[in-house]
Parts: C-alpha cells; sequence; structure tokens
C-alpha cells in the first residue's frame, strides 16, 4: 500500500472581485492531478509559485476539502478520517511564521506536544531529542522572537516531529534561509527517510530535489506536467542545447516571436543586473542563433552564448509548456 | 484528564503571552482606572457610601467584559498573522480545546482590572470596600470570569470562520455595559431590555458580584451565571466542527 495515494485531486477557490459590483470568480488551483508515495520514499512536489504544491499539502493535511478527486494518507481518507489522519502526519512549512514568538522555543514544543497528544511522562525527553536533532539544544528557553530565520525554521522541524509522525508534509522548508540554514535543514530531512519516515517535499529548487527525492511530480499550473525520478527527468532533455542572449528590455512580442519558432522547446527571461537573459531551449541538431537574432531586431543585444542543458533548464521547460 | 492537562498547560501559556506584550499590558493598566474615575464621577453627584461601592464594582466588571470582548477577536486575529492558526487547527485535538483557554486567559486578566478598579477607587476617592461576604464574592468573581471565557470562546469560534468578525468583539463591547447593569440598574431601563439581558451571562455576573459585596444573596445569580457559561462552552463546542468544516470549504483559514 501506498502512503500516499492521490487520483483526480481538485481544488477550486471561489473569489469575489470589484466593491460595490461584486462578482463572483473562480479560480482551478488545482486540476486533477494523480500520484503516489510508497512508504519510505521521499517525493517531490516541484513547481514555481502558483503552481498548486501548496493546495495539494494543505488537502493532504486536512486543511483543504478538495473539489475533487480522492486522496488517502495511510490508507485513510483525508476528508472523512481527518482526525485520525492527523494523529499520524507532521506538517512543517518553510519561513518564519508559525511560531509564538512570545513563548520560547521550549514552551512552543510544549504546547504542541499536548496538542499532538504526547503522553506527559515522555514529552521532556521527546523534546530534548528533538532540540538536539535540529541543533536548538541550549537555546530552547530563549524567546523565539529573537531566534534567526533559521533557528525558527529547525523549531518547526522539531515542531513536526514532536508526535514521531509516520508521514511528513515539508511545504518548502529551506525558502529564505542561507546557504548554511538550507543545508543544515535538508541534511535533517535526509535523516527522516533514513529513520523509515514517508516524506512529501514542495520546493522551487531543482537541486534541492533532486538532492533529496528519490521521486520528482513537476507540478504547472495546477497539473502535473512530468513525474519520474530525478534521473529520468534529466534524461528527458539530455538533447538539444540552450542559447542565452543578452538582450536589454526585450519586447513581449519579440519573445513571442521567439517562442514560436521551429524547433524552440522553450523560452524564459531571467533578470540579471541591468540586462535580461533569454533563455532559448532548442531541438537537438538545430541552429537557431540567427533565427532568434531575427526575432529580436532592433532590441539592444549583449552577449551570446550556447551550452549544453542542465537539470534547471528541464525543470523550466516543464514549467513553461 | 489529558484535555484538562491541556487547558491548563495552554491557559498558562496564554497568561504569558499576554503578560509579555508591552501594548496589552499597557491598555489593561489604564483602562481600568479610566472606569473607575469615570464611574466616580457620575455617581458622586447623588450617591452615598453604597452607591459608590455600586458602582465601583460596576467599573470594575466593565473592566473584566472589555479585556474577554475585545481580546477575544483579536486572538483569533494574531493565530492568524503569526501563522498559527492552520497549525493548532491540524493537529488532532479539538479545536474547541486550543479556543477556551484563550478566552480563559483574557478573562483571568479580567481580575487583576477588577482589583485594580477596586484599589483605584479606594486609594483616589476614598470609596469603602467592605465586603459583605467574601467567600461568596471571590466565587461570584471566578464563576464571572467562566462565564466570560466561554461568551468570548463562542465569540471566538465565529471569528475563525469570518476573518472580519473580530470587528464584532469591539461592537459588543459598549452595548454589554448598559444591557447587562454594569452601570445603570436593569429596572431603569426599558421593559423590552431586561429579556436580553438575561441571555447574557455578565448580567448574573454583575448581579452575584454586587449582591456579594453589598450584603444580598448572590448565590441565584452565581449559579445561573455559571450555568449560562457552560451553555455558552457547549453551543460553542457543537458548532467548532461546522464551523471548520466550513472554513476548511472556503480555504479562509490561511487568509490573515
Amino acid at each position: 500500500m501506498a502512503a500516499i495515494e492521490v487520483e483526480g485531486l481538485r481544488r477550486t477557490y471561489r473569489t469575489t472581485t470589484g466593491s460595490f459590483r461584486r462578482r463572483s470568480k473562480s479560480i482551478e488551483a488545482v486540476r486533477g492531478i494523480d500520484f503516489a508515495v510508497g512508504e519510505g520514499e521521499l517525493f517531490g512536489l516541484l513547481g514555481p509559485n502558483g503552481a498548486g504544491k501548496t493546495t495539494t499539502i494543505k488537502m493532504l493535511i486536512t486543511l483543504l476539502i478538495p473539489t475533487g478527486g480522492k486522496a488517502r494518507v495511510l490508507g485513510l481518507d483525508v476528508v472523512e478520517d481527518a482526525k485520525e489522519v492527523r494523529r499520524r502526519i507532521g506538517y512543517v512549512f518553510g519561513g518564519e511564521r508559525g511560531v509564538y514568538e512570545r513563548l520560547s522555543g521550549y514552551d512552543n514544543l510544549r504546547y504542541f506536544a499536548e496538542l499532538y497528544g504526547v503522553p506527559a511522562r515522555e514529552q521532556k525527553a521527546r523534546i530534548g531529542e528533538l532540540l538536539e536533532l535540529v541543533g536548538l539544544a541550549g537555546r530552547e528557553h530563549e524567546r523565539a522572537e529573537g531566534y534567526s530565520r533559521g533557528m525558527k525554521q529547525r523549531l518547526h522541524v522539531a515542531r513536526g516531529l514532536l508526535h514521531d509522525p509516520e508521514v511528513i508534509f515539508l511545504d518548502e522548508p529551506t525558502i529564505g534561509l542561507d546557504p548554511v540554514g538550507a543545508r543544515e535543514v535538508r541534511a535533517t530531512i535526509g535523516s527522516l527517510t533514513e529513520a523509515g519516515k514517508t516524506v512529501l517535499l514542495t520546493t522551487h529548487y531543482m537541486f534541492e530535489a533532486d538532492a533529496l527525492c528519490d521521486q520528482i511530480a513537476v507540478i504547472s499550473h495546477g497539473k502535473i506536467v512530468a513525474q519520474g525520478t530525478p534521473t529520468e527527468l534529466k534524461r528527458g532533455v539530455a538533447e538539444g542545447a540552450v542559447v542565452e542572449v543578452e538582450v536589454f528590455g526585450p519586447a513581449e512580442e519579440a519573445v513571442a516571436r521567439v517562442r514560436a519558432l521551429d524547433g524552440v522547446s522553450s523560452v524564459s527571461v531571467e533578470e540579471r543586473e541591468q540586462a535580461q537573459v533569454l533563455v532559448v531551449q532548442t531541438a537537438p541538431g538545430v541552429e537557431l542563433t540567427h533565427a532568434i537574432l531575427g526575432c529580436l531586431d532592433g532590441a539592444d543585444v549583449g552577449r551570446i552564448s550556447q551550452r549544453e542543458p542542465t537539470l534547471e533548464d528541464a525543470y523550466v521547460a516543464l514549467v513553461s509548456e | 484528564m489529558s484535555a484538562l492537562r491541556l487547558l491548563r498547560i495552554s491557559w498558562v501559556l496564554q497568561l504569558k503571552m499576554i503578560m509579555r506584550s508591552p501594548f496589552d499590558g499597557f491598555g489593561n493598566v489604564i483602562y481600568p482606572l479610566f472606569f473607575a474615575t469615570v464611574a466616580f464621577f457620575v455617581f458622586r453627584a447623588g450617591g452615598g457610601p453604597r452607591t459608590l461601592l455600586y458602582a465601583s464594582l460596576g467599573a470594575a466588571v466593565m473592566g473584566m467584559w472589555s479585556s474577554v470582548s475585545t481580546s477575544s477577536g483579536t486572538a483569533m486575529q494574531r493565530e492568524r498573522w503569526w501563522g498559527t492558526l492552520e497549525l493548532v487547527v491540524s493537529a488532532p485535538r479539538h479545536f474547541s480545546l486550543v479556543l477556551l483557554p484563550a478566552t480563559l486567559g483574557l478573562a483571568t486578566v479580567g481580575i487583576y482590572n477588577l482589583i485594580a478598579t477596586l484599589l483605584w477607587g479606594r486609594l483616589l476617592f476614598g470609596i469603602n470596600l467592605s465586603i459583605a461576604h467574601p467567600l461568596l464574592f471571590a466565587f461570584s468573581v471566578i464563576a464571572a470570569v467562566l462565564a466570560f471565557g466561554g461568551l468570548g470562546f463562542l465569540f471566538a469560534v465565529s471569528f475563525v470562520r469570518y476573518r472580519y468578525a473580530w470587528v464584532l468583539g469591539n461592537f459588543f463591547e459598549y452595548p454589554v455595559w448598559l444591557i447587562c447593569g454594569f452601570l445603570v440598574p436593569l429596572t431603569l431601563l426599558p421593559r423590552w431590555v431586561p429579556p436580553i439581558s438575561w441571555v447574557f451571562a455578565p448580567t448574573w455576573g454583575m448581579n452575584a458580584i454586587r449582591e456579594s459585596a453589598l450584603g444580598g444573596t448572590p448565590l441565584p445569580d452565581l449559579l445561573v451565571c455559571l450555568a449560562l457559561g457552560s451553555a455558552y462552552v457547549a453551543v460553542g463546542i457543537l458548532v467548532t466542527d461546522r464551523v471548520l468544516r466550513a472554513a476548511r470549504v472556503s480555504g479562509s483559514l490561511s487568509l490573515t
């Protein structure tokens, strides 16, 4: 049995616009996705901001009711058996929120230990173990408002593990951390699967998913656009080339013309200091440099280079389709 | 037992958070003193010592009520701002065990309001603080705190579903002063007002506190106050699951 099973999962939000003449509008955040996560697996849900990662995770942790499809965690339906699901999962999200700043790190953990039903006689030892695991031992009696971002993030991780959950959901746990802090959190995540936990991780960092995950699903505009092991995903874009053109203020029409060229797989525009860089992924055996420059006629063009595609390019190609 | 333990620990932690906020603390220190001063000047003109104690007790309960009504809404709003609301909702324990200690913590701060108001009246205006039945007075104060906490809990449940409902907390602050007889006896109000007053536990809590202080029979009022407080909690618990389901359907839990 898979630890997490998702079938045709959908979520639509209703929102209103206007002040006097209010209009209701539906936004499809997740549009019928399917995936399964095996027990003990570290599964990455990878996608850009607004792709539907957090909405998916919130349906799985019972905070949102799906508008369609089914989801089961450890064989339990996330809507019908929400209470039992909550008992057996942990949830950690990135950023500085989610902490009672006026309480000490220890009091934060004590409160959540109570909320998660950790037996009173085990709480002290469990909190001590977790403080050691996340490197906060010795700082636990300081108020959380004085913690650095990285320390708060590690406190989140400790909180999510208090009740020794079987499945752990990590929603962008390294967002906003400095490289050292992010590496420490990644090391902690790696140790979770060694301890036999099933982990679902959302991230928009390709290298993070590559380094940590056994399986990756790439989500874009609420749909899964690719799924497989990191190696399988890399193989999908190993052929072809990437042309990078430094250009100053490219017009949208020019970018659209490049995108329409035969042999172009994807086009993205990256901001680099004063200029923008047009990153064009091309099909194998096609030379498009002149055609691309032709499309940019009239724009100030700087350096032009060609290189092999990376995993990052694979991701960009997938999410910009 | 574990539910009681959770209530106790959460209540202690809520009090810690309230006491560590300089702005909340400042408001809690200053407000009761204003209430006491206003009540004294209003009642000084026509009253003897007994009337002044009557007014002073009313001002004290005004402070207790204000602490609960305005803060129970903002307490939930803070959980949204801090990003902790989703975490406590997704915990396996019943959400009422999260809300109730929060509002009881706020109501407990009301005890300080009561003591500060009475002392202010004694020290600055010489109001005699002779309490006829000290033990019943203490029970009445505790019953009022519990009932106010229960009413705050009922408010807070709706604040979870409706983000802007915390404004209602402010809206209820002043009308309750009037319709629950904190300063003006209910007998002076139009005849259609008292039936409304009777469904509010503060009316009975106020009566119990006054009866025990001024020498009367506070027990019936005290019991009605506790019964109403328990009823608020029972209704709150019953609607919590429905409210949370509605919030999970609408996706409003993560909104600030």
